[in-house]
């Protein structure tokens, strides 16, 4: 079977096509490696976000997952929700067992134990246990070199806990452990620079994504699998329970978090910087926090401070992938 | 024919890692321990042994990188001690509840604070309930022969369970001792490769390490406890093969001189050594008197305990561990525990000694010994005496 591809606006100027090229929908499979019928939310756009990476990464993959939302929502005893090699074991160590899987896999193939595959190896956590607590093992093995892809599914809050902060919930957000109140606005700190810490390590491929652009993921997941060395894409995932948003809104939300420029798509490819998608204007940071309830405590003054950081984080961004 | 070599105990661990072929290494250095995964670090280096060594950034990522490993299907040993073990803690009962049979060499270090490098059994004591099959050893040549015993324990079908292989720090890790290293043929003679069922593998995926709910919790873990207990079984039988092979005999429990006895010590480890002389000195005196050696400290051999020392009137129990503000020595409160509803039994005596690295010599073992009989006859209002503390 050929591919079919349909040729509405293949008349368009080239240079529009390129800018909406992130949008062009083409044939993906449809096998479901992470099967449906798991126990996510309503709405979940983190079961999204797994589901379309587990679309691009394939039957050949063997992923080690952290203790989190993911986990517990597609592995309760007695069913699964994974059609391809699937290992948990705790919160913090999943870069570690990653690690030991690709060591493991290479010494028997080594001596002809077992047949040469090329299985790549996937780490999947959450913000919590990327930026947190698994921060230590997930630098060790970047640093180390191991042949494998790290997904940090970025919630932007510890949700299997109950909606706790992490260091990546943004600056603001009402969380119950950051909670906004008489005296506090929610998170007093910025979201902590994950990209920044990984892009220090030095490794072939780093990326970033969400589920709202879903073939723009497919694609990252599927360079970054193909990486040979430490790969690592970032996934923001809209939470409805989290954010306090209504669930049919996600895919809507994770548009605007890009399209505000809160949160960038780009590539760092040995190095290089590069945007995904050219955005001569962004939206306002407002009409991406006006539908969460975790901001609606903020005052104006407060979003005019977060708009005008925004807007500055992004230029720096935009120059150094022009630079 | 195996050869006798002059080696430093850790140097052989080293060596016989490397004639079981293992596929992967993960360590992170700590005193005891370091000649360890030091040498197998330079095994690796020159071609001597093809392992891929994973030089983690903690003990807890190395224990996690051999769950990996071990449940990728590959042959895995790691090494440890002290604080090191303490950050393992939680990876510990994940490596015995997911069957992955990983091996591991514990140089027993004391624990912090004060800090301390030396030897005693508090980082072992602090692991007990994790559900690790546990080998105590005595002087080099049982760490050697029982570090390879672990792996064919471990990787055992029945059982898949990690092992720890206990040694004690520097009193046994960093000596040099005359040593039986076994020769390769020998070795492959009684070690089969490893054959992990249901490995990680893409062409048939599995699930591991699920979620398990309060319906399902209780059995799971009763399954492991039923497995940890028949594991028995395939220690003792990998012994008797590896008597078979090797002319060495090991046995979870071990007596010296303590047929007849009226009077047994029980040691574990090291001290056993020293006790042994302190026994025969003893017996020179016309003294009735044994030694016990724990061996085996999970899965636990109450059978052989209660028939070792039913006979004698007095057991003297020496522990390298306190567990404050309880029974003392976790060893004896054990053996209590495993003889009170027996009809004969001896009076239980509880010392803690020989803690972070502290001797105990020939004579201490005698001065504890005939402080222990008077005590067991005028009784004390103590749960157990320090031994050798300086009030
Ligand atoms: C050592 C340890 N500390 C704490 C926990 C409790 N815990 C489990 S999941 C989780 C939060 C997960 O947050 P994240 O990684 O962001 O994933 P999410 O659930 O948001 O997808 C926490 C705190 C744990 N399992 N282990
Ligand atoms: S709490 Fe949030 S991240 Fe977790 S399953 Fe529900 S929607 Fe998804
Ligand atoms: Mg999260």
């Amino acid at each position: 079977m050929g591919k079919k591809s349909i040729d509405v606006g293949l008349d368009l100027p080239l240079k529009i096509r390129a800018r909406h090229a992130i949008h062009e929908v083409r044939p993906v499979t449809i096998k479901e490696n992470f099967a449906p019928g798991n126990r996510s939310c309503i709405g979940c756009a983190e079961a999204l976000a797994v589901r379309l990476t587990c679309k691009a990464l394939g039957d050949n993959v063997i992923i080690a997952m952290a203790t989190g939302c993911m986990e517990i929502v597609s592995s309760q005893l007695p069913y699964t929700s994974w059609e391809v090699p699937w290992i948990h074991t705790l919160f913090e160590n999943t870069a570690a067992v990653a690690s030991g899987i690709e060591a493991g896999l290479e010494a028997m193939v080594r001596k002809g134990r077992i047949p040469a595959r090329e299985t790549k190896i996937v780490a999947m956590a959450g913000d919590g246990g990327t930026a947190d607590i698994g921060l230590q093992a997930l630098s060790g093995a970047l640093e180390r070199g191991h042949n494998f892809l790290y997904i940090c599914f970025d919630n932007e809050a510890y949700m299997n806990t109950g909606v706790q902060r992490s260091s990546s919930t943004p600056y603001g957000a009402s969380t119950t452990t950051s909670p906004a109140g008489k005296v506090s606005i929610g998170q007093i700190t910025p979201k902590k620079d994950m990209l920044g810490i990984v892009a220090a390590h030095n490794i072939p491929y780093i990326a970033t994504a969400c589920p709202s652009y879903p073939f723009d993921l497919m694609d990252k997941v599927a360079k970054a699998a193909a990486v040979k060395g430490p790969a690592y894409v970032h996934i923001l995932s809209v939470c409805p329970v989290g954010w306090r948003s209504p669930s049919e809104l996600s895919v809507r939300i994770g548009r605007l978090a890009v399209e505000t420029g809160i949160f960038p798509l780009y590539e760092i490819e040995n190095g290089k910087y590069k945007m995904s998608l050219s955005l001569p204007k962004l939206k306002p940071v407002y009409d991406y926090m006006r539908l969460q309830g975790r901001f609606r405590h903020l005052s104006e003054d407060t979003i005019k401070q977060i708009q005008q950081r925004v807007t500055e984080e992004y230029q720096k961004l935009v120059a150094k992938a022009e630079g | 024919m195996a050869k006798r070599v002059g080696i430093e105990v850790s140097v052989a661990i080293g060596e016989v890692v490397t004639m079981t072929n293992t596929d992967v290494i993960a360590a992170y250095p700590i005193t005891p321990q370091t000649h360890i995964v030091e040498h197998l670090a330079k095994l690796v280096a020159d071609g001597e042994l093809d392992a891929e060594y994973i030089p983690v950034e903690s003990e807890h990522s190395a224990l996690s990188a051999c769950l990996g490993a071990a449940a990728a299907g590959a042959r895995t040993f790691t090494a440890t001690a002290g604080q090191g073990l303490e950050l393992m803690h939680e990876v510990l009962y994940i490596a015995s509840s997911m069957q992955l049979p990983v091996v591991m060499a514990v140089a027993n270090r004391a624990l912090s604070a004060p800090l301390s490098v030396w030897g005693d059994h508090s980082d072992a004591m602090a692991v007990r309930d994790t559900g690790w099959i546990q080998i105590f050893t005595e002087n080099g040549q049982e760490v050697v022969d029982n570090i390879l015993c672990a792996f064919r324990i471990a990787e055992d079908r029945g059982v898949l369970l990690p092992v720890m292989v206990h040694l004690d720090g520097f009193h046994l890790s960093h000596v040099i001792e005359p040593i039986l290293l076994p020769e390769q043929s020998e070795v492959d003679a009684f070690l089969p490769p490893n054959d992990y069922p249901l490995p990680l593998d893409p062409a048939k995926p599995v699930t591991m390490g699920d979620f398990g709910p309060p319906f399902i919790y209780t059995e799971v873990k009763w399954a492991q406890e039923v497995n940890l207990r028949k594991s028995m079984e395939t220690i003792l039988k990998c012994w008797g093969e590896f008597d078979r092979i090797f002319k060495r005999c090991y046995h979870p429990v071990e007596c010296y001189r303590s047929e007849d006895a009226e009077v047994l010590l029980l040691t574990m480890g090291s001290f056993s050594e020293t006790a042994m002389t302190a026994i025969d000195q003893m017996r020179q005196q016309g003294k009735n008197i044994g030694l016990i050696k724990l061996r085996l400290w999970r899965p636990f051999p109450f059978d052989e305990i209660r028939s070792a020392v039913r006979d004698a009137e007095v057991l003297i129990v020496l522990d390298r561990a306190l567990s404050f503000g309880g029974p003392g020595g976790p060893v004896a409160s054990e053996i209590r525990s495993a003889l009170y509803n027996e009809d004969k039994r001896p009076k239980i005596v509880s010392f803690v000694g020989g803690l972070g690295g502290r001797d105990i010599t020939v004579s201490g073992f005698s001065e504890m010994v005939n402080r222990g009989i008077e005590i067991s006859k005028t009784g004390s209002k103590h749960e157990f005496e320090i031994f050798g503390a300086r009030e």
